[in-house]
């Protein structure tokens, strides 16, 4: 097994010869559905597809074609992963069938993998967030995930957005639907044990299946 | 022919009865049209009514048959009387389905009707029945000029359906081009990994054929005759000269790869590239083993530049699109993935053109791992050894560079269509070309070209069809195409010469007039000389011998009629066309006075579109002035400026003449024929002026078999037209 430069550093300085396979290889290797970028033929539907297109660095079209060129810290930085909102219209549209939802998905899970992701990039933050809060109790407390995106910038900013949702919240705990005693501890599940077991087993397979053990 | 015996016959089936006062059409065509012989039947086409026209053939010795009842395009099978001349008078598509219903119209629709039955009678009154050509070739014998694919192709059809055949290659050996390739694109399911080229075996197949036999190291010295008599001269290279006989001929001289030389910014003659056919002969020699260049170093890395020297619009090199080179080049590129995966290859392309199942050929090549990179070329510079390809990617819309121990370039297909006969000598290019047919016709020694030196086809409908007839091209010298869109052309050229003989054996015409027994008479005591015929024919049917007269080769005839049209003196005619047949039936109608408010139009309509357009705005009851008056004409070149000065003597309001569409992307049968009509009747308004009409009173059109709608509304435009500049002042005089 080839190493992978790890880190962004790593490879910064390094120009590696355009349009070799050598990128295009990892991603077929270290990404979920990475053996499906070199089926795209270039239409631009998913390009013209995207709600959110022209918000983004690169079209999954231009991703493709970079993944292909061999540039890989251009794409590996990039945030059009990151601002995939998984609405599955490029995935639907695609005349090749591409599965350009995952692989996207798989794309930004390489590049957070490897360092590339500023760690202040929202949604890899919230991810971040998200999956630790999760797999703490082998279920979401929602509570902590909110004061925990809440207090991202900062104690002050944390307080004065905590302070300008206090109506919603209220409304919310009125409801039954928000227990603040969830912030000490919360819910647990069941078999936590279980999960924690089922989780390390999906890493080992994803780690035979792509050949790498994060 | 000894007696001529007249009869006319009225069908009032499919509604005619019942709109039509036959009365009146009944006297007219026995008083006014002189038939004495006219009887009436409810249903003509039924085999009761064919029947009563047989027995007045056999009992009353009828020779002339005019019917009227639908168009002539309708019923033709039921209204078929070998060795008698029939005419139709169209009263169904014509008249009752396009007049406007109801009793207001009675009287239009009427004298519609009546029109076209003195028209028939008229023209009926003209007619000969065509014997055919009675001094026609009858060698059945195919020449095929080339032993490439498509010149194999041909050979091997035609000998399987029975016919012998010449084959005369050039090269010392057969297969030409398609033999030196290493693997062929599949034609088949799954079209995911190259083929076999099966040369071998189609080679092996012609040479053991008995009906086959092959010319090698030969050229055509000289071409002589016309179709089922065709004398040849064949040159072989050690200077023996052969005299032989054919039918026919098939040109399937093929290509030559455009010059990469020519290319020296694609880095045409360095050592790390190569043109398409050049990866072929390193395929050949790597046998799908390792792949070395000529100069030995080995293969790592590949790049194809596709549209290398085509598609150009700087006017430089090649303008068109050779179709098979992209196909080509994703095949190539397999080459190096099946060999050895870890070679990288990049195709740079800006549109990948792969039509039909191309498409699966090109997901099997990404699947291989091809690189498909949409990018514009700009330079290939030798780079340590290798070449440096400098482009700009088209998706990342940047300029960059790739790398690669051999650049393909893909170029283009260049026809071997030997000399273009419509450039003067002094502007053939400075390498003369070599002619392959050497033909002794007064048009030229080879076959008409076409846009950037293609040769001849009838692109449009017919293919194969060139304006030489009984010689048809096939294969990439017509149009560049890829090995089975050669195989399919050979095989359709070759099935087209068998067409060919066959007809000439029997006196007559080839296609598009397939059958045809008339054939074009001239009255040479009353020619001038003026060449007209001789230099419009499109098909260079006609010679001139030593006075200058025309010499016509009826077997190269299509009988289109064009040099009827261009004959000054009209001493050319057909035995059931003629100046005659049209003009009698001009002056045969019931002209209104000059105070009657009903207008005569006489639409002069090319009988291979704009005819079968007239009848389907009928069949769609599509209404249309009913003061026009439509004669079908075999071509519009075949409209004698003498049947317009005719007309408008004769009191007509104006002259509608439709045909097909002229020009680069012609669709007229007979190549030529619409656009020489538009251009002599460019000329006629002096003549109008001269007799003190309006130019408007002479109008043409251009329109196409599915044009209905179109030509009804020309038609209303018009009419509306010549009531706004009035009637001719000319009615009354004759």
């Amino acid at each position: 097994m080839e190493t992978l430069p790890m880190t962004r550093t790593a490879t910064s300085h390094a120009t590696p010869a355009r349009y070799r396979n050598h990128f295009l290889k990892e991603v077929e290797t270290h990404v979920e559905d990475g053996e499906w970028v070199k089926m795209c033929m270039q239409c631009g539907v998913c390009a013209g597809s995207c709600p959110l297109g022209p918000k983004w660095e690169h079209t999954p079209q231009k991703i493709f074609m970079m993944i292909r060129a061999g540039k890989r810290e251009e794409v590996l930085k990039s945030d059009a992963m990151w601002m995939c909102t998984s609405c599955y219209n490029c995935m639907a549209r695609c005349p090749r069938k591409l599965p350009i939802t995952h692989i996207m998905h798989g794309i930004a899970r390489h590049a957070h993998n490897l360092g590339f992701t500023p760690k202040a990039q929202p949604t890899r933050h919230f991810s971040v967030l998200f999956w630790k809060n999760c797999i703490k109790n082998g279920r979401l407390n929602e509570l902590k995930l909110t004061i925990g995106l809440y207090f991202r910038d900062g104690l002050f900013a944390g307080i004065k957005q905590g302070w300008d949702m206090r109506n919603v919240a209220l409304g919310l705990v009125l409801a039954k639907r928000l227990n603040p005693f969830e912030l000490f501890g919360g819910h647990g599940c069941k078999d936590h044990k279980g999960i924690a077991a089922m989780l390390k087993k999906a890493r080992e397979i994803e780690g035979q299946r792509k050949g790498v053990v994060h | 022919m000894a007696d001529n015996k007249f009869a006319a016959y009225l069908c009032a089936g499919c509604g005619l009865g019942d709109t039509l006062n036959f009365n009146e059409i009944e006297k007219i065509a026995k008083k006014e049209g002189k038939m004495p012989l006219v009887k009436r039947h409810d249903f003509l086409c039924s085999a009761a009514g064919v029947q009563l026209i047989r027995d007045d053939i056999e009992t009353e010795g009828v020779t002339h048959v005019m019917i009227a009842a639908c168009s002539r395009r309708a019923k033709t099978e039921a209204f078929d009387f070998p060795g008698i001349a029939v005419t139709r008078a169209n009263l169904r598509e014509g008249v009752i389905w396009i007049v406007a219903t109801g009793p207001a119209h009675d009287e239009v629709r009427q004298e519609m009707a009546n029109d076209y039955v003195r028209m028939g009678c008229a023209e009926l009154k003209k007619m000969k029945v065509p014997g055919g050509v009675a001094n026609s070739g009858s060698n059945k014998r195919i020449l095929v000029v080339g032993g490439g694919v498509s010149g194999l192709t041909a050979a091997i059809e035609a000998a399987e359906t029975g016919y012998q055949v010449l084959l005369v290659e050039k090269a010392p050996q057969l297969g030409g081009w398609a033999a030196r390739l290493w693997k062929r694109v599949p034609y088949r399911e799954p079209y995911a990994q190259p083929q076999d080229t099966g040369m071998n075996e189609l080679i092996g197949r012609v040479v053991a054929h008995p009906l086959i036999s092959v010319h090698l190291n030969s050229t055509l010295a000289e071409t002589a005759g016309a179709p089922g008599r065709f004398a040849v001269k064949i040159a072989q290279d050690g200077g023996a000269v052969v005299q032989e006989m054919v039918g026919a001929i098939v040109q399937t001289s093929g290509f030559t790869t455009y010059d990469v030389a020519r290319l020296p910014e694609l880095g045409g003659g360095l050592p790390g590239v190569v043109d398409q056919a050049g990866l072929e002969a390193l395929a050949m020699a790597a046998q799908g083993k390792e792949f070395k260049r000529a100069d030995g170093h080995a293969v790592q890395s590949v790049v194809f530049v596709q549209c290398a020297g085509q598609r150009d619009t700087t006017g430089i090199h090649l303008p068109y699109c050779s179709g098979h080179c992209c196909a080509t080049s994703v095949k190539q590129a397999m080459y190096f993935k099946d060999a050895n995966p870890d070679i990288d290859t990049v195709l740079l392309y800006t549109d990948l053109r792969l039509p039909g199942m191309g498409e699966d050929f090109y997901r099997s090549a990404q699947e291989k791992g091809v690189t498909f990179t949409k990018g514009k070329v700009s330079g290939v510079k030798a780079d340590n050894g290798g070449c440096t390809v400098s482009f700009r990617d088209l998706i990342l819309d940047e300029n960059t560079t790739v790398n690669a121990d051999l650049v393909v370039l893909a170029t283009g297909q260049v026809p071997n269509s030997g000399v273009n006969i419509e450039l003067p000598e002094e502007q053939q290019s400075e390498v003369k070309p070599i002619s392959i047919l050497n033909l002794t016709y007064r048009q030229g020694k080879d076959l008409p070209q076409l846009t950037a030196g293609l040769t001849d086809s009838h692109f449009i409908c017919f293919p194969y069809e060139t304006r030489r007839t009984g010689i048809y091209a096939a294969g990439p010298v017509r149009r560049p195409m890829d090995m089975q869109q050669a195989v399919e052309d050979a095989t359709g050229a070759a099935l087209k010469a068998i067409q060919t003989v066959e007809n000439a054996a029997l006196g007559r015409a080839a296609h598009p007039r397939s059958g045809d027994l008339s054939y074009p008479i001239v009255r040479l005591e009353g020619c001038t000389q003026c060449k007209r015929c001789t230099v419009e024919c499109p098909f260079g049917a006609i010679d001139e011998d030593e006075r200058r007269f025309p010499v016509f080769n009826e077997a190269r005839c299509r009988r289109c009629g064009t040099c009827m049209g261009a004959c000054p003196v009209r001493v050319i005619s057909f035995e059931n066309y003629s100046v005659d047949t049209v003009g009698s039936q001009i002056k045969s109608i019931d002209m209104p006075d000059e105070f009657s408010e009903r207008p005569r139009i006489l639409l002069l309509a090319c009988e291979n579109d704009a005819y079968p357009a007239l009848d389907m705005a009928g069949l769609s009851r599509t209404v249309y002035s009913a003061f026009v008056r439509a004669i079908p004409v075999r071509c519009l070149g075949s409209v004698n400026a003498i049947w317009i000065t005719d007309a408008l003597n004769g009191g007509w309001d104006g002259v509608m003449m439709m045909g097909c569409k002229r020009g680069d992307d012609y669709q007229c049968h007979f190549v030529k024929g619409s656009e020489l009509a538009y251009y002599r009747m460019s000329k006629i308004d002096d003549t109008l002026k001269g007799m003190g009409l309006e130019t408007e009173r002479v109008a043409s059109y251009e329109v196409a078999i599915t044009d209905n709608q179109k030509v009804a509304a020309l038609i209303n435009e018009y009419a509306a037209k010549i009531k706004e500049i009035g009637m001719s002042p000319m009615k009354g005089f004759n």
